[in-house]
C-alpha cells in the first residue's frame, strides 16, 4: 500500500503532454485524483495531444480505469486529442469496452424531486388508481364466488382443506391463548371496580359479554390478520414473483378461482369457529381470575355467565368475526395478487396485508357497533 | 486427509502456474455422496469448464469452492493454501479475491443496479460514496450498460440481468471469476456476445475463470482446461482441454457429451 500511484507531466514537443503513470494504481482508500492534470492543461492552453507512458507502472486495476475515463472526459471537453498506445494492452482494451457501446439514450432516471403540486397529483392519482383496482378485485373476487356455487369455478377442494387446517386448526393454540389472557385482563380490570359497589358477581357477566359480543372477535380478527393474513400477502406475492400466477393464468386458469377463493372461503369459514373458541377461552380466563383471586365459587361463575351472555350477544360476536373474516382474506388476498416482482415488494405486501387487515377490522367494529346499537340487538 | 492450515505442498502446487488445485474432494449433502475423490488444478489465467450431466454435482462443485459448502472429505486448496483449513478471517481474504456471478443472476431486487455493483465496494473499499458511484458506473459500462445506474432489477431484461450479475462480480477487480450457466436462458447470439465479454475481461484482467456450462459452444470456443463429472459413477471422469478429451476420450458417455451423441 505504500507504494502508491505516481502521475508525472512533461511537454513533449509544443503541443504534446506526455503523462507517465508509475507504481501502483490499484483501489486503495480514494480513486486517483485527476485535478492536477486539469490544472496542467488550464495553465497550457496549447496543448493538443496526450500520451502515456506507463513502462513503470508496477499494478492496476478500476482504479486506473477511472483515472482515464476522467481524462478522456476532460481531453473531450476541451477537444485534445488522447493516444492510449502507450497503456497497457489490457488497459486498452477495457477502454474500448467501456466505449463500445454508447449510453442508451433516455435511460438515465431524471434526478431531483418533482414539484410539489406535481407530487401531490401523483399521489392522489394513485390513491384513486389503487381503489379502483381494490373494488375492481372485490367485484372478480364476487364473481368467482359466485362461479363456485354454480359449480363453474376451476378450484381444487384439497386446496381448500389444506388452507382450512392452516388458518383453523393451526391456529387454535395462539387464538386460545391470547383470548384466555383477554379474559383474565377483563376480570381483573373489571372486578377491581365492582368491588367497590360490592358487586364483584357481576365480573362474569363483564366477561361473558364483553366476550362474546365484541373481544372474542376482534382478538380473533387481529390474530388472524397478522397470522394469516400475511401468510396470504407472503404466499401470493412469492408466486406472483415466480411468475406461478402468470403460469395459470396462461393455462386458462384464473388465479381468482384456483388462489384467492379457496383462502377466501377458508378464512371466512374458519373465523367464526376460532371466535367460539376465543369466547369460550375469554370466559374459562375470566373464571380463572375470579376464582383465584375474588373468591367466586366454578359453579356461581358459570351460572351468572349463563344467566347474563344470551343467544343474540353470541350472533353478534359471530356476525363480527364473518365480516372481519372477509376483510381479513380480501386485504392478504389484494396485496399479494398485486404484489410487485421484487422480494421487497413480497415484504411490502406482507405488511401492507396486516396494516389495512387491522385498520379495515377497527373500522367495522364501529360501523357494526352503531348498526346493532340502532337495531337494538 | 489432514487438512492442515499451513501452506501445503502436493503435487502440482510447486508449479508457481497453479493458482486452484482441488484435492481427493467428496461432497456429500448429509449422507448423500454427490461427488467423490475430484482432484485436478487450475494454472492462472485459465478458463476453466466444470462439465458434466444434468444432476451430476457442478453447481455444487462450484458451490465448495467458492466457500458456501464445506467439503465432507477433501481440499481446496488457493495458491497452495487450504481454503477450509483458514480461519474464517483468512477465508474472508480469499473470498475478497472471488468473484461470483450466479445461474439467476441473484441481483438484490431492493437495490438499484447501481447499489447492486457498489455494495462489494462499500462493504471492502474506503471509497466515498461518489467514487463508488463512478466505479460502478465504469463497471455497468463494461458489460454495455451505460446509464442503467437508477434501474432496478425488475425492470430490465433476463440478458441484462446477467451482465449486471457479471459486472458486479468484477466489482472488486477480483483473481478469480466463477460463474455458474452464464449463459442459461440466453439466446444464441447473447451467448455469445456474453462469452466474448467473458473472454474480453479474463485477457484485460488476467483473471482465471471457473465456469459451470454445458453449452458445447462455450465449452470449445472459450474453455482450456476442464473437468468432466460423471453423475452415475459420482466421480470425474478425466480432466483437461476440453477440445483434448473430445478428440482422445475412450469413455463411451463422455465422448456422446462433447459430440452431442452426434458421433
Amino acid at each position: 500500500m505504500d507504494d502508491l500511484y505516481q502521475l508525472k507531466f512533461a511537454a513533449a514537443g509544443t503541443d504534446g503532454l506526455q503523462v507517465t503513470l508509475a507504481g501502483s494504481w490499484q483501489t486503495h482508500h480514494a480513486l486517483p485524483d485527476a485535478t492536477p492534470l486539469e490544472n496542467w492543461l488550464d495553465s497550457h492552453p496549447g496543448i493538443q495531444r496526450i500520451g502515456f507512458d506507463s513502462s513503470a507502472l508496477t499494478g492496476w486495476d478500476s482504479a486506473l480505469l477511472i483515472f482515464l475515463v476522467r481524462v478522456t472526459a476532460m481531453a473531450g471537453n476541451r477537444s485534445v486529442q488522447l493516444d492510449q498506445s502507450g497503456l497497457p494492452d489490457g488497459v486498452q482494451r477495457l477502454l474500448q469496452l467501456a466505449s463500445a457501446v454508447p449510453e442508451r439514450k433516455g435511460a438515465r432516471r431524471a434526478a431531483g424531486k418533482a414539484p410539489f403540486l406535481e407530487r401531490f397529483g401523483n399521489r392522489s392519482l394513485a390513491v384513486a388508481g389503487a381503489t379502483r383496482s381494490a373494488l375492481a378485485f372485490v367485484g372478480e373476487a364476487t364473481l368467482s364466488l359466485a362461479r363456485l356455487l354454480r359449480g363453474r369455478a376451476q378450484f381444487r377442494w384439497s386446496d381448500l382443506w389444506l388452507t382450512v387446517q392452516q388458518t383453523g386448526a393451526q391456529a387454535f393454540g395462539i387464538v386460545a391463548l391470547i383470548s384466555f389472557l383477554v379474559g383474565m385482563i377483563l376480570a381483573y380490570i373489571g372486578a377491581a371496580q365492582l368491588v367497590n359497589f360490592g358487586a364483584t358477581m357481576y365480573v362474569a357477566d363483564l366477561v361473558g359479554i364483553g366476550m362474546a359480543r365484541a373481544m372474542g372477535a376482534m382478538m380473533t380478527g387481529i390474530i388472524m390478520a397478522g397470522r394469516t393474513g400475511a401468510a396470504f400477502a407472503a404466499q401470493l406475492g412469492t408466486m406472483q414473483v415466480n411468475e406461478e400466477i402468470d403460469a395459470l393464468e396462461t393455462l386458462g386458469i384464473s388465479a381468482m378461482d384456483f388462489l384467492v377463493l379457496p383462502r377466501m372461503l377458508a378464512l371466512i369459514l374458519m373465523m367464526p369457529l376460532l371466535t367460539v373458541y376465543a369466547d369460550l377461552f375469554g370466559i374459562l380466563g375470566g373464571l380463572f381470575v375470579s376464582v383465584t383471586t375474588f373468591d367466586i365459587g366454578v359453579v356461581e361463575y358459570l351460572h351468572r355467565t349463563q344467566e347474563a351472555v344470551k343467544v343474540r350477544h353470541v350472533m353478534v360476536g359471530l356476525t363480527e368475526a364473518s365480516v372481519y373474516g372477509v376483510l381479513v382474506a380480501v386485504a392478504g388476498c389484494y396485496q399479494g395478487i398485486q404484489c410487485g416482482r421484487s422480494s421487497s415488494a413480497v415484504g411490502a405486501a406482507a405488511t401492507s396485508a396486516v396494516v389495512s387487515g387491522i385498520l379495515l377490522i377497527v373500522i367495522a367494529t364501529a360501523i357494526l357497533t352503531v348498526i346493532f346499537n340502532v337495531l337494538g340487538i | 486427509m489432514s487438512a492442515s492450515p499451513e501452506p501445503v505442498d502436493t503435487a502440482g502446487a510447486g508449479d508457481p502456474d497453479v493458482h486452484i488445485q482441488v484435492k481427493d474432494l467428496t461432497m456429500a449433502y448429509g449422507s448423500f455422496v454427490v461427488q467423490r475423490d475430484l482432484t485436478f488444478s487450475i494454472r492462472r489465467g485459465d478458463i476453466f469448464i466444470i462439465m458434466g450431466d444434468s444432476g451430476c454435482g457442478k453447481s455444487t462443485l462450484l458451490r465448495h469452492m467458492v466457500g458456501l459448502m464445506r467439503p465432507a472429505k477433501g481440499q481446496v486448496l488457493y495458491e497452495g493454501r487450504d481454503f477450509w483449513a483458514a480461519d474464517p478471517v483468512q477465508r474472508k481474504a480469499f473470498m475478497r479475491n472471488f468473484g461470483m456471478s450466479y445461474q439467476g443472476s441473484a441481483l438484490w431486487s431492493s437495490m438499484t443496479l447501481a447499489e447492486n455493483i457498489g455494495l462489494p465496494l462499500q462493504e471492502y473499499t474506503d471509497l466515498s460514496a461518489a467514487d463508488i458511484r463512478e466505479l460502478a458506473r465504469l463497471k455497468l459500462a463494461l458489460v454495455g450498460l451505460a446509464g442503467f445506474e437508477d434501474y432496478y432489477p425488475a425492470e430490465i431484461s433476463g440478458g441484462m440481468k446477467k451482465r449486471v450479475g457479471l459486472a458486479r462480480a468484477i466489482a472488486l477487480d477480483p483473481d478469480i471469476l466463477y460463474f455458474d450457466e452464464p449463459s442459461a436462458g440466453l439466446d444464441p447470439i447473447s451467448s455469445r456476445l456474453l462469452d466474448d465479454l467473458i473472454l474480453e475481461l479474463r485477457e484485460s484482467l488476467g483473471a482465471t475463470v471457473v465456469i459451470v456450462t454445458h453449452e458445447l459452444a462455450s465449452i470449445f470456443s472459450i474453455g482450456n482446461n476442464s473437468v468432466f463429472l460423471d453423475a452415475e459413477k459420482k466421480t470425474m471422469t478425466a480432466t483437461g482441454d476440453p477440445k483434448t478429451l473430445r478428440d482422445t476420450t475412450t469413455d463411451p458417455k463422455m465422448h456422446r457429451f462433447l459430440t452431442r451423441g452426434e458421433a
